[in-house]
């Protein structure tokens, strides 16, 4: 957008009623002093939206403590295809068992929503996307009325072990020599 | 008193320590708040979690084995040795650097519990601790935790109560008391498990439990730890219009608790794979015990289900093919358990007990009979006349073979399969119908794990005169034995009397009466003294000589041991005096020996070097 050419008189207009309310008003007086100066404010920008990549410490962490109580990353690394379902059904009780404690340990977990699933329910405007999505013939104007297809799960706690300093969480597990 | 804030209870546990408090400032009321107190703890190298429960356990690493920081404890300390979670964990791998069961050790008569002897199986270069020090690592971690958590109120400066078996004899509560001494504790006291879970019981009542018994009631304590059996007895009387609690008798120290049970199973399911060539190692048997515990808590408190999955995983990575995978049958639960633990036998049984051989192994005197119900017969048996001193008893009916309880607290994480529960109380009160009696019933509300820990933080509030206490005192009359005076007959030993020097029932903070009596001491060289208790001996007096007992009245404890200086005497001069016993503030036995001249006094000690 072009400025518009100020005119003489225009310029002695605009110079009176700045000497006025530079005298009158203490915040304009800061701007006229900032301007007179060379410093001026940009103007606040709206922030773009970003992205940022998360810690990996508390990852790799999970994961250590996912193998070590349940052997997580044991049964992920093997080839089931060579196995008998028997023989993976035991391996899976292990993992089950041991991830189930760990998850239970570490983690409060409640579902999203307490309806039981395949009930109606209605989203009243303003319910958070994240928390709730939308499927299906998602068209018109809250509120919604449709079918309780999944619970959802949400974390109400998380309780990590604290972890010392220069700790190696990239050893999710030792290997082991016996002696 | 003190100016403590807190009332805090610790239960210094074979297995589990855990801690809890009560705030000294609240009103007072019915509903006392009570808090369990976490207890961080390193779970893996380098990792730490609060927990309620501390493992029992202290490992003692290789100086490779981890890096120092690995050890750094939330409080900023690295100390060269774990404690808890973590010390189990590394523990069921290298086992010879694993000290566990100190407790169990604590109040073994046949070792030296101040020299360095565990892990028992420790080669030469691994440093050994002694069990006290064992018990101080695990008071000091607790005081540590605690100290992070409330840095306005150190826990050296809280009334701090600890719980001891109420089988512990003098020895071992003496030294429970010198652990606690060396953390530094200044306001501490003793406090007996079932007693603990008893006033937990009427803490969680709220007030009811005037309403859930009556004067006249015997309450049986049983308290099934994960090492220990300890039975008590509690009497409700009445005094000046209110209900009063008296701790009548306790029971023998039987080592024996929830982890032989978990063992037993394990046991049961190797041999079951040896059958089909499959042997485990230590590791894979650590697995198995572990698996069976979980299959059967799922069993005892779900009757319908038949069989439980038992999965030992394999040790390398190959998780799927290395797994072994095999079950457990209902009828093998019930019959390792039910039939091994808590066999149905009648009120006249009696633990099987091999004589003791002469070449004892270095080891801890686990109890020789595994079937708990005979551990209780024998104890209701034997206790027959407990309350007949006590006023608004109904006599026993004229042929009762045992005491008759008419209400039963149980106590420990076994309880919580409800077979066993009702398997214990239906055949007590199969022995009561048989003598006549009403059964007894159940006291409901109990908190199995962390009772213990509440109720001793809740009677460090009792003690401040609050609600009910229960009155004790020592659960033994103790006896030192005299040689008689009578002529020497050749290849006879003089016969041995004993006399009594502590009569049974002595509340904390009292002293005996000094026994007319003197014995010998020669100066200069520890004597060594017979020393014996009864539990069942309620009338005898200080002063009191019994010529002849039997094992089953009087029993023969550790020796004591009195060593007079030689300064002012002569070397090998015998000097007559007088033993005194008192029961100290914080619970434990005292003797001294008293000379007949002078006003000094010489402290006769119960943890003599072991019995060689």
């Amino acid at each position: 957008m072009t400025e518009p050419k100020f005119s003489f008189f225009a310029r002695l207009l605009l110079a009176l009623q700045a000497f006025w309310r530079t005298l009158s008003d203490p915040e304009f007086a800061t701007g006229v002093a900032r301007l007179s100066q060379g410093t001026l404010p940009a103007p606040a920008a709206e922030a773009a939206p970003g992205l940022r990549q998360t810690a990996p410490e508390s990852a790799l962490q999970l994961l250590s403590l996912l193998q070590q109580e349940g052997r997580f990353v044991d049964f992920l690394e093997e080839n089931v295809s060579a196995y008998a379902d028997a023989e993976i059904g035991g391996a899976a009780r292990v993992v089950h068992e041991g991830c189930r404690k760990a998850l239970h340990a570490y983690f409060s977990i409640v579902p999203v929503r307490t309806e039981s699933e395949g009930s109606r329910l209605t989203l009243q405007s303003g319910f958070d996307p994240a928390a709730t999505r939308l499927t299906g013939n998602v068209v018109g104007q809250p509120p919604f009325t449709g079918t309780l297809m999944h619970r959802g799960w949400q974390v109400t706690a998380i309780k990590l072990p604290q972890l010392a300093e220069g700790h190696n969480v990239k050893i999710l597990a030792p290997a082991e020599v016996e002696l | 008193m003190s100016t403590a804030r807190y009332a805090v209870g610790i239960d210094l546990g074979t297995t589990h320590c855990v801690m809890a408090a009560v705030d000294l400032t609240q009103d007072e009321s019915e509903q006392v708040l009570q808090q369990m107190v976490a207890i961080p703890q390193l779970t893996g190298p380098g990792s730490v979690e609060d927990r309620l429960l501390l493992p029992s356990f202290l490992y003692l690493p290789h100086s490779d084995e981890l890096a120092p920081n690995d050890l750094t404890l939330p409080w900023g300390i690295q100390p060269p040795f774990v404690v808890g979670e973590l010390a189990r964990n590394l523990g069921s791998r290298t086992p010879i650097r694993l000290v566990a069961s100190a407790k169990s050790w604590l109040c073994h008569p046949g070792v030296d519990r101040r020299a360095p002897i565990l892990p028992v199986e420790a080669p030469a270069e691994v440093p050994q601790v002694s069990p006290l020090q064992a018990s101080i690592h695990y008071l000091e971690h607790l005081r540590q935790s605690w100290d992070y958590q409330h840095p306005d109120a150190p826990l050296l400066e809280q009334e701090v109560t600890i719980t001891v078996p109420a089988s512990f004899d003098p020895a071992a509560r003496e030294l429970t008391d010198e652990a606690a001494a060396a953390v530094g504790f200044g306001h501490r006291i003793l406090l007996e498990e079932p007693q603990a879970a008893l006033y937990s019981w009427i803490l969680a009542s709220q007030g009811g439990w005037r309403k859930q018994v009556k004067v006249g009631d015997i309450i049986l304590v049983i308290d099934l730890g994960g090492g220990t059996t300890d039975l008590s007895l509690i009497a409700v009387t009445e005094r000046d219009g209110s209900l009063e609690l008296n701790r009548v008798a306790v029971g023998d120290h039987i080592l024996l608790g929830g982890d032989n049970m978990d063992l037993a199973l394990a046991h049961v399911v190797r041999t079951k794979l040896a059958g089909q060539n499959i042997s485990l190692d230590l590791w894979q048997l650590q697995a198995l015990t572990h698996g069976c515990r979980a299959a059967k808590e799922a069993m005892l408190t779900d009757p319908g289900i038949e069989t439980m999955p038992v999965v030992v995983p394999s040790r390398g990575s190959r998780l799927i093919g290395g797994t072994i995978r095999t079950e457990l049958t209902r009828d093998e639960v019930t019959h390792t358990l039910v039939e091994g633990f808590f066999p149905w036998v009648d009120a006249a049984a009696r633990p099987a007990s091999r004589a003791r051989t002469a070449l004892t192994k270095l080891g801890l005197p686990y109890a020789q009979d595994a079937g708990i119900s005979r551990h209780l017969a024998a104890f209701l048996g034997r206790q027959t006349h407990a309350t007949e001193a006590l006023a608004g008893f109904a006599a026993l009916p004229p042929n009762a073979s045992f005491l008759h309880p008419t209400a039963v607290l149980l106590n420990g994480g076994v309880f919580k399969a409800p077979l066993l529960a009702e398997r214990t109380l239906e055949m007590l009160n199969a022995w009561l119908q048989a003598e006549g009696s009403p059964p007894a019933r159940l006291l409901e509300g109990a908190d199995l794990d962390l009772a213990v820990a509440r109720g001793a933080a809740y009677y460090g509030y009792v003690r401040r005169g609050r609600g009910v206490r229960i009155r004790g005192g020592t659960a033994k009359a103790y006896y030192v034995g005299i040689e008689s005076a009578m002529p020497a007959v050749p290849g006879m030993e003089p016969p041995l009397q004993a006399l009594c020097i502590a009569p049974f029932g002595m509340e904390e903070g009292t002293d005996a009466a000094l026994p007319s009596q003197e014995v010998g001491l020669v100066v200069g060289e520890p004597v060594r003294f017979h020393f014996f208790g009864s539990s069942v001996r309620r009338e005898d007096r200080v002063g009191s000589v019994l010529e002849q007992w039997s094992p089953e009245e009087v029993e023969e404890l550790e020796e004591i041991e009195a060593n007079l200086p030689a300064e002012g005497r002569n070397p090998g001069e015998v000097v007559p005096v007088r033993l005194h016993a008192a029961v100290t503030e914080v619970g434990t036995l005292r003797l001294e020996a008293i000379p007949r001249e002078g006003n000094q006094t010489w402290k006769v000690e119960f943890d003599v070097r072991g019995q060689e």
